[in-house]
Parts: C-alpha cells; structure tokens; sequence
C-alpha cells in the first residue's frame, strides 16, 4: 500500500526524523493561509500523489509570493498529474504541500526494502540523493552502499557508521544521520514496511540535516496487524474499477487494450495477457477472479470488464480446480443476460466439471465461442479484432 | 523415484479442521497420500475422518511418525506453523497459505538457515510426484507418471502447463509450486538442483514471472552445473510497471523484475524459452525427441 508524501512525513516526525516544515491545504485558501502561518516566502509547493517523476512533470513548484501561491495551487488542485509513472490519464491532486524552501547544500539517498534473494532487509545509501535510486543503479553502481541486515541482531551501529562515512557529508553531520538511519529502520521494522525511503536526505546552509523528500509503501501481507496504517489509505489515487472490483475479491488492473480477459489464477492471468499480444492483440487488462470464485464474483467480473468502454472482445481463459466449470458458466450466463452482451466472447474451459459448463454456455442462447486449449481460443480473439479492425 | 516426496512420505496436516484443511485433507487422501495426522490447537484428541488430531506438532510427529507437513492455516499464525514444524523436527513443509507477513517470512528464513528441513510456499499450490505423493491443492487427475519435473511461481499457470504435457503423453516426476510471495523456502536453483540429480527426471520445464531475480539466479546456475535441458517460459511480459500482479512477488520494481530481462538472462545461459504459453507442451516434446 502506498502513501503520500505528506503522510510519510508524519510517521517520520513520529520517529523523531526532521522533515522540513510543511503544511497540506486542500484549497487555494487554505494554501495561503499556511504559507502566512509559516512565515516568509519563498515555498515550494508539491503535488500530493501516488507516483515519482512529479517535478519533472510540473508538480513540484517553487512560489516567490501570494500571487504565484494561487496560480500554482489553482493550477494544480482538482486537476490530474501525469507523469512517466502514471499513464496518460495522470491521477488526481487532491491535496498540496506546501513547504519551507530550504538552502540545500547537499542531497543524499537513504532506502531500506526487503532483498528477497537474501531474504533480508537491506539498507541502501548513496551520495548521488535527489535522483530516483534506479537511475544512479544504472549510471554509476559504485556510488550505492548496501548494509545487508541480519534479522537476528539487527541494524547495528557499526553498519550504520560505516555507511554514512561513505556518503560524503561533513563530519558534523554524522552522528544526525546515524540517528535518523537508526529511527528510519526501527519505522520500517514495526510498521511492516516494503519500502520505507528518504530522498533525498539534505544538509542545509543552516547546518540541519532534514529528510526533503519520502516514499514509504507497506506490505499488503501485514496490514491486518497495522489498523493505523490502513486508514492512511487514499483510494482516490488508485482506479476506481480496481477499487470496485477489490470489493468483491477480484483482482482487476486495467491496462490499455480492448480484449477483456477473465482467468483464475494471477501467473495464468499473466500469461493470458502475453498469449493475447502474442496473436497482436492488446490485453484491456488483468483480471483474477482467483481460485475459489462464485457465480456471484463471476458476473461482478464481468460488469467490471464491460464498465471499460475500450472492451471489444472478451477473453474467458478458466483451468478449474476448485472453482469448477460448471459455476463459471452459470455466472456467465446470468452477466449475459443481466448486462444484455452483444459482444463477442471467447471461451475457454478446462479441468473440473468442464462437459457440464461447455453445456451451460452452449445451451444458453447466447453465442459464446467456445475453444479448445488457450491457443486456439487466442486465435479465435485475434480474428475478433482484425474484423473489427477491417468493419 | 521423483524429488521431496515419493511413497514413503507421511503426512501431518497443520490446520486440519479449517474449510481448506478439511477439504484438500480429503482430496490428498483420496490420491493416495499417507495421511497420518491433524494438529489443531484445542482439538487435540478428536478425529477427522479417522486422522486423529493433536494440540501441538511435538505430539503429533510422537504419535504418528510423520516426515512432511502441509500448513493450511491463517496468514497470522503460519509463520509460527512452520516453526513449529521445524522446531518438531519435521523435514519436508510445505506452507499453502497466501498472505504472511514478508518480516514474518524474514525470521523464518533465518531460523531455518542451519536446519536440514526444506520449505516449500508460502503461497504455494503445492507438490506433486505423480502416482505417489500429493501434498497441496493441485487436481490429481490431470498429472501422470513420468519423466519431466515441473518448477513454478504459479498455480494455474502449473495446470496449464500439466495439462499440455500430459496431452502430449509427456508424464511428470515431480511438480513442484514454490510460491508467489516475495520470501519463499526452495527457490528455482534449490530444485534444479534435485531434478539435475534425479535418475529418473529427463527434463524440467521451469515456470517463471515478473519480479524479483529468481530466474537469472536459475540462469547462472544452469549454465555452470546443468546438462538436463530446460524449458522456460516467463509470464507477465505485458505487465506493467510498479504494479502488484495477483502474486506479492509478481511486481516489476524499476527494471528488476522485469521480463524481457529474464527471458534474455535464460536464453543466454542456454536455456530454450517458449514465447506462446500455449505451445509448452509442443516445445518440450520437440526437446524430449531431440
């Protein structure tokens, strides 16, 4: 689960990590009465959304006075931000933060994520701060510091020392920077996190060491034992069929093609998704209706690929185990009939009760293109679309 | 003979009196496997369908003999039912449950690290050696005896791909399902390894997705120590990035864990990767005939 920029930098206050002084304002008005709390102009005003790249993208904007406040909080407030990790259609700013601009005299990266292959947590750092982590990864590798983390002692002193003699700052700074590594660790340990990260960190003219930017997301695994954590949730920045569909236990996300598929299972899903690009079709998404669906999930399913305008062809891929054939189809059935379908759908069953749902679809009325195996039925797709493509 | 389990296995279901527990403890019976215990805790001393049930794993491994357990229990309380089962001195575990904690996942790992048990899962389907042993939730019916040894992340995916060997005649060893989530027990290479030294494996058909570096692990891995062939195939080509794709581990963060670097990692070390996932069963007859 991810959070905003704002939200993370509460829970650092909380573990006694400075963040520069900032205010969020959910109108024009509240914006400017939080810069005339704060005193002095210049700020910074910034995009509060779930996704990076938002200063080169306009949402991160330095105001000298009132009047630049109200155009660039008017500018950004109730519009969309669209930046390279968001898809053309952006995701809502509901909220800004407007912030201290701070003298900066230096920027450094501090990260801690889970490394699977160690199976550990791992605390990253670098001295190149204020670029995504992945860039200086690419560019120059040398410059990234790894502390693996060993689950039975801990982040310990020595490591955390050890990395920040690498990072370039003046000495003064050291003994700050090792607290806040220390306090963003114990952050990340108690509150299950999968990301908990700081970037950058900065040093300042006024010799503070502050914490300017912050991504902290959080293990889905984990929520049941963090209700704290849980209602920090923004639903408006995530698509609302996804959310629609997390309701009935579906696992929808939408993508930018227009077959529609339904499968059980997520690596099956997958690669129903890469068969229907294969045959050059386009997937308008990931649906996973998961192992144990009902007729009930099955139809709610289908309302949800169908509310995707861009849907031409549907694409029912289903290897029954424990949800058997025989439900799928009757689900079908009843989305067809309730939602009057006049699209085409091609149908794909196997494994448990498959001769009972094969009956269901065919007696139904409706024309369903019912295919043997997954690559038959994904030619049967791609010869959808190029009809619709040539009508 | 096959890899992990074969008839010999005894089989101590942890959670035996949930739904799931219940259900699939009457599926795996009915393949065949060697049920010999249940451990619930507060029923200890009551029977389900004749299996009789303890409060703790230490009674149950004392009573029954068993050597694997199969953990169906709430994502809470798995982590400590696998510890339990370690600690019980059980030596094959395989953990069905979907949604435990990574952190929890993290200790675990550690604790396991000098033990000489093996953990398969969490969120796996399971493991199968056709005709002699099935612990997990797979449909029996569609595997058959052979000679081919299946490694996936996925379940479906794994039938699919079951399905099309066994329609092709191609049997199967051993299908093991190592899990979606980001920390799991066995990892491709730990099998590889099993199936390169099992006498009666031919091949392995390896099961990968987005996320993670598993699959470049396995790459490297064939390269150095492999003469059996591998078939791969790599879901999630489509996917895309910074999106959680059903499984916790299936997730393309930044470029790690993305498929076209996995799909070239394999090709380089020599391994043959099927593009159309409905021409793996093809593929690997072709191999097997080659």
């Amino acid at each position: 689960m991810k959070i905003h920029e704002y939200q993370a930098k509460e829970l650092l206050k909380g573990y006694n990590i400075p963040v520069s002084k900032g205010r969020v304002a959910e109108t024009v008005e509240e914006a400017v009465s939080a810069a005339n709390v704060m005193g002095p102009f210049p700020f910074v005003v910034k995009a509060q959304v779930h996704a990076g790249g938002r200063g080169k993208s306009g949402g991160i904007r330095r105001v000298n006075n009132t009047s630049e406040l109200r155009a660039t909080a008017s500018e950004m407030l109730g519009k969309r931000l669209v930046t390279p990790q968001t898809g053309i259609e952006g995701i809502p700013i509901d909220r800004i933060l407007v912030e201290e601009a701070l003298d900066i005299v230096k920027e450094v990266y501090a990260g801690i994520t889970i490394d699977r292959s160690k199976a550990c947590a791992t605390l990253l750092m670098s001295p190149e701060g204020g670029i995504e982590i992945e860039s200086v990864a690419a560019a120059s590798p040398e410059k990234i510091f790894v502390e693996t983390i060993d689950p039975c002692i801990g982040l310990r002193g020595f490591q955390v020392g050890r990395i920040c003699y690498r990072l370039e700052l003046d000495q003064s700074f050291l003994n700050k920077a090792s607290d806040i590594i220390m306090n963003l660790y114990q952050l990340f340990m108690e509150k299950d996190c999968s990301l908990a990260e700081i970037n950058p960190l900065v040093t300042t003219e006024r010799g503070e060491l502050i914490a300017l930017d912050a991504k902290i997301t959080f293990d889905d695994n984990a929520l049941f034992r963090h209700p704290d954590v849980s209602v920090l949730r923004d639903y408006r920045q995530e698509n609302s069929l996804e959310v629609e569909a997390s309701k009935y236990n579906l696992n929808y996300i939408k993508l930018k093609g227009n077959v529609g598929c339904m499968v059980n299972g997520a690596g099956l899903a997958m690669a129903t998704m890469d068969l229907i690009k294969y045959v050059g079709a386009e997937p308008a998404n990931f649906l996973d209706v998961g192992g144990g669906a009902t007729s009930r999930m099955i139809t709610e399913g289908i309302r949800i690929l169908l509310s995707d305008k861009e849907v031409k062809v549907i694409f029912i891929n289903i290897f029954g185990g424990i949800l058997r054939c025989d439900t799928l189809a009757t689900g079908l059935v009843d989305a067809a009939r309730a939602f009057g379908i006049t699209m085409p759908v091609v149908v794909r069953l196997e494994g448990t009760n498959v001769e009972k749902g094969r009956a269901i679809l065919e007696t139904s009325g409706f024309r369903f293109a019912i295919a043997e195996g997954m690559g038959q039925a994904a030619l049967l797709v791609a010869e959808e679309i190029s009809q619709l493509n040539q009508g | 003979m096959s890899i992990i389990i074969d008839n010999r296995t005894m089989v101590i279901i942890q959670g035996i009196t949930g739904n799931e527990g219940m259900f699939h403890t009457r599926q795996m019976r009915e393949y065949g496997t060697k049920i010999s215990a249940g451990v619930t805790p507060g029923k200890g001393g009551q029977e389900f369908e004749s299996i009789p049930i303890f409060n703790t794993m230490k009674e149950a491994v004392a009573a029954s003999g068993a050597n694997a357990s199969a953990i169906f229990v709430p994502p809470p309380y798995a982590a400590d039912a696998i510890l339990e089962a370690v600690e019980a001195g059980i030596k094959t575990i395989i953990c069905l449950t979907e949604g435990i904690p990574t952190l929890d996942m993290v200790l675990v790992k550690r604790y396991m690290k000098d033990k000489d048990a093996v953990l398969i899962g969490p969120n796996s389907p399971g493991i199968i050696s056709p005709g002699k042993c099935k612990i997990g939730v797979m449909a029996g019916y569609i595997h058959k005896e052979g000679r081919v040894g299946i490694i996936s992340r996925s379940g479906t995916l794994t039938y699919e791909v079951v399905h099309q060997l066994t329609g092709q005649g191609i049997g199967q060893s051993t299908c093991v399902g190592i899990g979606g989530d980001p920390i799991i027990g066995l990892r491709y290479v730990d099998l590889l390894r099993m199936f390169e030294e099992d006498e009666e494996t031919n091949a392995i058909v390896m099961i990968g997705e987005i996320g993670g570096s598993a699959e470049e692990d396995a790459a490297r891995y064939f390269q150095k120590c492999m003469k059996k062939p591998v078939v791969s195939f790599i879901a999630g080509v489509t996917a895309p990035i910074g999106r959680r794709m059903g499984h916790a581990g299936a997730i393309v963060d930044g470029r790690v864990g993305d498929a076209s670097i996995k799909i070239r990692a394999l090709e380089d070390a020599g391994i043959i990767v099927v593009k159309n996932p409905a021409e793996i069963g093809h593929t690997v007859k072709s191999v097997l005939a080659g």
